[in-house]
């Protein structure tokens, strides 16, 4: 039993907006996995809660004329990874979603959830830094647009007003048409695990060069990030196991892990390292095939 | 505070009033359902697993008045007047029942596992990444991947 | 006949069908829940405790902290009762303590009518603490000057033996002399099922416990000793079971819930620990830190090996310094020829409490030998399993620490089956070139020995009751419990053999319920089939002979001719003759005016051998040096476990304990803080117990040497399997990467720290 002191069930996200802007106290519920076991643990700041769950118009996986793919912040990582839409022209986004805990997890997770407790390992954060997704927030005042860039703010802190809900994630034509992408989920266990690192690319290579590199790491850092500076020295020049070697180093100027009992900062950073190699080598494979 | 749902639980109507602050697991064990097993509470070892709306799901991480309108499966479910279900039968002649905790939450998400991946090539990757949020501790898991196995095989043959 | 065959497990359709009933699944009206107040620091002296708070949340039925428990301290390790006062448990608990040993030790207990209502009132009592440092590591707890945990001193128990000859003069004799220091980590069972029991009264002076153990006379004894109630006004009563692997050999909630309903006038109170208590709260398995010295001479004979370990059991003693005394000495007959000297100490310290685990102590003492072994079989430049074969023990050879006879040492055999099952030598060559690069490959191999029981460090005995029904089928009572290694279906399996019946008619009661079960000790020590299987063979023969002398009451056929086949009585030499049905045999039993009464037959027999069972295992491995990630592409385990009582069974319990020895190589440690104590990962997602995803496929083979001193040829088989993975895993890794890992778990973490201070990374 879960101690909920009060719950309203909503049925829009401006309703949800309406009752978060009455009640301080109140928090968002959406697929569970982490609220409620927040409130399992006895943390009561989550007993006063505004149930999204399920609700229609977060659910929808869209693609408009113009390509760009809106993703409900509703859908669940299951239906991400069956999605054809998905599949077909955001598969970093499936695969991602894949290594997303186990079944029954990825089963009502959702996407949105995953972004907004602000998880510095949040499986989707760093496919979506590389798409480079826009996030279509609701609050009082209407909808409001947010790079996912300036969306994370800190470790469990996101640039949400209290009243304001995540209602799709973005990502246009631009970003993903063309890309070769990669990501890779290092952790202790195959499932069921926090990341370590978490590593995305995204390539585009014209001649055998590369026309443009993004790679975006969670845990790397205090908030998920892209190396930009690797991604920068990239640009146009010749893709060999050599230079990847060579941005594998750069992305280091980027990131800074910590020290935690689950990994050592040295650990971390060797594994930044390996990863940012395989993963932009992979990326590029594809981007070249 | 209590709230007034409907739901098929094994192929039979229920409508309860159930107290907002419960999970499914509490409400499906109130019932007498007592397969469906706690482990840990937080999502993260699949004892508790049941069917909603024909996918696996942990019964203690999702609110009991979710279930409103959903249709429910729970391993006594899936016996039907004294005949146990083909998943049901293949783990007995695997040999995949030991202490049989995990055992009912192992079997609902074999049976959505073999009816999602009926007459399609099966590896034991993608057994085990679909088998992947159920913990088991006395088999290794591998009487489990042999009894999904030959469920899979039955059905193509 | 039934013995050597897969029958059906005699549970698997009530737990197929989810209707098998586990402790937590009796509805019981009226039912009050407690839960214990936990300290937040691992060392120090609770100064004052207010329980105002949550006495005021409505709700709540009573607080108890530790000034109003009983000041009796009890021992909690699930050992038969022993005679001589020097051989008993440590004595160091009681019910709730004022003195802190552990982060989570128990303070105080709320009651209250639910168990949300009693976990939000925990929270509420305040207490406050005086801190000492907290002492983790084994030199901090053995430093000059360390406090004393408990009032004794650090050191829970010590021995030292020399068998076999003299170490000085065999290091004389050797030409190669290598040692190391490993260390094994602290892992945890992960039952799925946690600790669970509830207790009620039916009277003033009854005490009825339900309870998930796996011993369930034990319990009766240490509950009875900890609230000084009388032993026969306690019932345990223990049901289907969620797992234990050790942790429920031990008596951790029950004396708690008994205390709670006296306490409650009789009201049912239960203790339903979360995952979290469990796995930091419960029972561990010890972590050993061990230096150890070998040597051979120059045919590669292994002249002697010496030990030193330190095995830290946490908290409280629990099993306490038996593990490093039966961890040393069921090592002893897997190189019967070489001198052994094994000096071992159990510690104390401010970490979760060490109990018995699966293999009870063994895993890690033969981690430590067979690590050595590769290394001076490697030094010496022979192949590691050849070295093994000219090594290990054979038939016939002496076990110097207990100077008995090994009538069959089927290590040799394991070993030789293995080569040919794994391929060794065709993978061997195949690897050779694989030894360079970012992902290497390698094979391992690592051998084990183990016992059958815990005698004669203790008393061995076992209850069976046969009972011929009305209809002719059989009741089987044993004190024998069915924890899911499926004990019930061998015991039906034996019962069928011996007394003829057909197994379908044999029905073992799955549930102990002490006042009327026959006494047993419990499922530890893999004693099962080999010590409660002389029981229920005496009594099957009994039993078979009651019947037949009652058929020869009633046929007037002489008994001698008869034997019972299925559901009949029929002629030896022309079975196909029926002389009469069990059926009506039993009714005529149990209804005749004048003659018969009910057929039963009982023994309680004590085994007073102990014999050693052998095995190995052969795994193939690849290394990702860059991501410090293993990954099996092969592993078999041998076992000499005499003679196979049901096949299909006995791979799953094989499959189990590879897993759990692959989790211990690879992946799960109970992770301390050395310096504040703090337990960081006490749940099932921080705590990598292996998913499907990270588990091999898993094979499995058996020598099936009969055994001629149990009653079906039968040895020790649930523990053993847990034993040799990891040394095989460890020496797979040394043989793909020529870096050897000395301690577990060979996590990603541990081997970037060895790949990186070995130039690898």
């Amino acid at each position: 039993m879960f101690n909920i002191e009060t719950y309203n069930k909503v049925q829009s996200v401006s309703e949800a907006v309406a009752l978060l802007a009455e009640n301080s106290q109140a928090r968002v519920l959406a697929g569970g996995t982490d609220v409620l076991i927040r409130l399992r643990e006895g943390d009561d700041s989550y007993s006063q809660l505004i149930d999204i769950h399920d609700l229609a118009e977060l659910q929808q996986v869209q693609q408009l004329a113009d390509g760009e793919i809106s993703i409900g912040a509703g859908v669940t990582f299951s239906q991400l990874m069956d999605n054809r839409i998905i599949q077909e022209s955001l598969p970093l986004v499936a695969q991602a979603a894949g290594t997303v805990g186990g079944p029954q997890v990825r089963n009502v997770a959702t996407i949105g959830g995953n972004l907004c407790n602000g998880a510095i390992s949040a499986d989707s954060a760093a496919a979506l830094y590389v798409l480079e997704a826009v996030l279509e927030i609701e609050g009082v005042n209407g909808v409001r647009d947010l790079p996912i860039g300036k969306f994370y703010l800190g470790p469990g802190q996101v640039a949400l007003e209290h009243s304001e809900v995540l209602r799709a994630i973005r990502i246009p034509a631009v970003s993903y048409r063309d890309y070769g992408t990669h990501y890779y989920k290092y952790a202790m266990r195959n499932s069921m695990d926090i990341a370590t690192i978490g590593c995305a690319a995204a390539c585009k290579v014209k001649a055998g060069c590369f026309d443009t590199l993004k790679i975006a790491f969670t845990v790397a850092a205090p908030k998920p990030m892209r190396a930009l500076s690797a991604e920068k020295f990239a640009v146009g020049q010749a893709v060999t196991p050599e230079l990847i070697n060579e941005i594998a180093v750069l992305v280091l100027q980027d990131l800074n892990p910590r020290d935690s009992w689950r990994a050592s900062k040295e650990f971390r950073l060797h594994i930044i390292k390996t990863l940012a190699r395989r993963v932009i080598m992979a990326a590029a494979g594809v981007a070249e095939a | 505070m209590t709230r007034t749902i409907s739901f098929i639980l094994n192929n039979e109507p229920y409508t309860l009033d159930v107290d907002i602050r419960l999970s499914l697991l509490e409400v499906l064990r109130e019932q007498g359902l007592t397969s469906v097993k706690q482990g840990c509470g937080v999502g993260e070892c699949g004892a508790c697993t049941v069917l909603i709306d024909n996918i696996p799901v942990d019964s203690c991480m999702y609110l009991a008045l979710w279930a409103d309108g959903k249709t429910i499966r729970t391993v006594e479910g899936e016996s039907r007047a004294g005949e146990i279900s083909p998943v049901q039968r293949a783990y007995i002649d695997a040999g995949a029942v030991q202490c049989g905790y995990c055992t009912p939450g192992f079997i609902m998400t074999s049976t959505a596992f073999v009816e999602k991946y009926q007459g399609q090539a099966v590896d034991r990757e993608l057994i085990r990444r679909e088998h992947a949020g159920n913990l088991c501790r006395c088999t290794g898991y591998e009487t489990i991947i042999c009894a999904v196995e030959s469920c899979l095989q039955e059905q193509s043959s | 006949m039934a013995v050597g065959i897969s029958t059906e497990r005699k549970d698997a359709l009530a737990k197929v069908s989810g209707r098998a009933k586990y402790t937590e699944d009796f509805a019981v009206k009226g039912m009050k829940h407690a839960v214990y107040v936990r300290s937040t620091i691992a060392h120090g002296r609770v100064v004052r405790i207010n329980a105002e708070k949550a006495q005021a949340l409505p709700g709540v039925r009573a607080v108890f902290t530790y000034a109003d428990v009983p000041q009796i301290k009890f021992a909690t390790a699930g050992h038969p009762y022993a005679l001589d006062r020097a051989a008993r448990d440590v004595e160091d608990r009681l019910l709730l303590t004022r003195d802190v040993r552990l982060e989570g030790d128990e303070v105080a207990v709320v009651v209250a009518d639910s168990e949300l209502i009693a976990r939000r009132a925990a929270r509420l009592v305040e207490v406050e603490y005086e801190s000492y440092p907290p002492l983790v590591t084994p030199e901090a707890v053995l430093a000059a000057g360390a406090r004393s945990i408990h009032p004794g001193g650090n050191i829970v128990g010590a021995h030292c033996y020399e068998v076999g000859g003299d170490v000085r003069q065999a290091e004389e004799e050797a030409t190669t002399v290598l040692e190391a220091r490993y260390s094994t980590a602290m892992v945890q069972h992960c039952h799925l099922e946690n600790h669970i029991a509830y207790a009620y009264m039916e009277d003033d002076g009854n005490i009825i416990v339900v309870s998930s153990t796996q011993i369930p006379h034990i319990a009766r004894r240490i509950i009875s000793e900890a609230l000084d109630f009388p032993l026969g006004n306690i019932k345990v009563i223990k049901p289907y079971l969620g797992g234990g692997f050790g942790a429920k050999q031990d008596v951790v909630v029950e004396p708690m819930v008994a205390f709670l309903t006296r306490k409650l006038n009789g009201a049912p109170v239960q203790i339903n620990l979360t995952r979290e208590e469990t796995m930091s709260c419960t029972r561990t398995r010890h972590p050993f830190h061990g230096h150890i010295r070998g040597g051979i001479d120059d045919r590669g004979i292994l002249q002697f090996l010496d030990l030193d370990v330190v095995s830290v059991t946490g908290a409280y003693a629990s099993h306490g310094h038996a593990i490093a005394l039966a961890g040393g000495a069921k090592t002893c007959a897997m190189y019967p020829r070489s001198v052994i000297r094994y000096n071992a100490r159990t510690v104390y310290a401010n970490m979760p409490s060490a109990g018995a685990m699966r293999a009870y102590g063994t895993p890690q003492v033969a981690f430590m030998v067979e690590c050595l072994v590769e290394e001076l079989a490697r030094k010496a430049g022979i192949d590691p399993l050849e070295f093994r074969l000219r090594n290990v023990g054979r038939s016939g050879d002496i076990n110097p620490l207990n100077k008995q006879v090994i009538i069959n040492h089927g290590l040799k055999d394991c070993l030789d089956k293995g080569r040919e099952v794994f391929q060794w030598d065709k993978k061997k060559a195949e690897y050779a070139d694989r030894k360079s690069g970012t992902v290497r490959s390698g094979i391992g191999v690592a051998c084990f020995s183990y016992a059958s029981g815990t005698y004669p460090g203790n008393v061995e005995i076992a209850g069976c009751r046969l009972i011929l029904n009305q209809d002719g089928s059989v009741h089987v009572h044993v004190g024998a419990t069915e924890i899911g290694q499926g004990s019930d279906t061998a015991f039906a399996q034996m019962a069928a053999e011996t007394t003829g019946v057909h197994y379908d008619q044999v029905k073992v009661i799955s549930t102990q319920d002490t006042d009327y079960t026959p006494f047993d000790t419990g499922a530890y020590a893999s004693r099962q089939t080999y010590v409660n299987g002389q029981a229920v063979y005496k009594a099957s023969l009994e039993f078979r002979d009651k019947i037949l002398s009652y058929a020869e009451e009633i046929t007037g056929r002489v008994k001698e001719a008869l034997t019972i086949a299925g559901d009949r009585i029929v002629y030896s030499a022309h079975p196909q003759t029926t002389v009469i049905s069990l059926r009506d045999l039993a009714v005529d039993s149990y209804y005749h005016k004048d003659r018969g009464g009910q057929i039963t037959s009982e023994v309680s027999y004590k085994t007073r051998t102990n014999v050693p069972v052998f095995g190995c295992t052969f795994v193939a491995l690849d290394v990702d040096i860059e991501l410090c990630k293993v990954t099996i592409r092969e592993i078999l385990n041998v076992h000499d476990s005499g003679k196979i009582i049901n096949p299909l069974m006995a791979a799953g319990q094989v499959h189990g304990g590879m897993s759990m020895s692959i989790g211990a190589a690879l992946y799960e440690e109970l992770l301390v803080d050395e310096v504040s104590g703090h337990i960081y990962n006490n749940n099932l997602l921080d705590y990598k117990l292996p998913t499907m995803t990270d588990m091999p496929d898993l094979d499995c083979a058996f020598v099936e040497l009969i055994e001629p001193t149990a009653s079906y040829g039968q040895k020790a088989l649930g523990e053993p399997p847990a034993i040799s993975p990891a040394p095989a895993i460890r020496n797979a890794i040394l043989d793909a990467t020529g870096v050897a890992p000395t301690q577990l778990p060979m996590s990603p973490k541990s081997l970037f720290r060895l790949f990186r201070a070995n130039g690898l990374l």
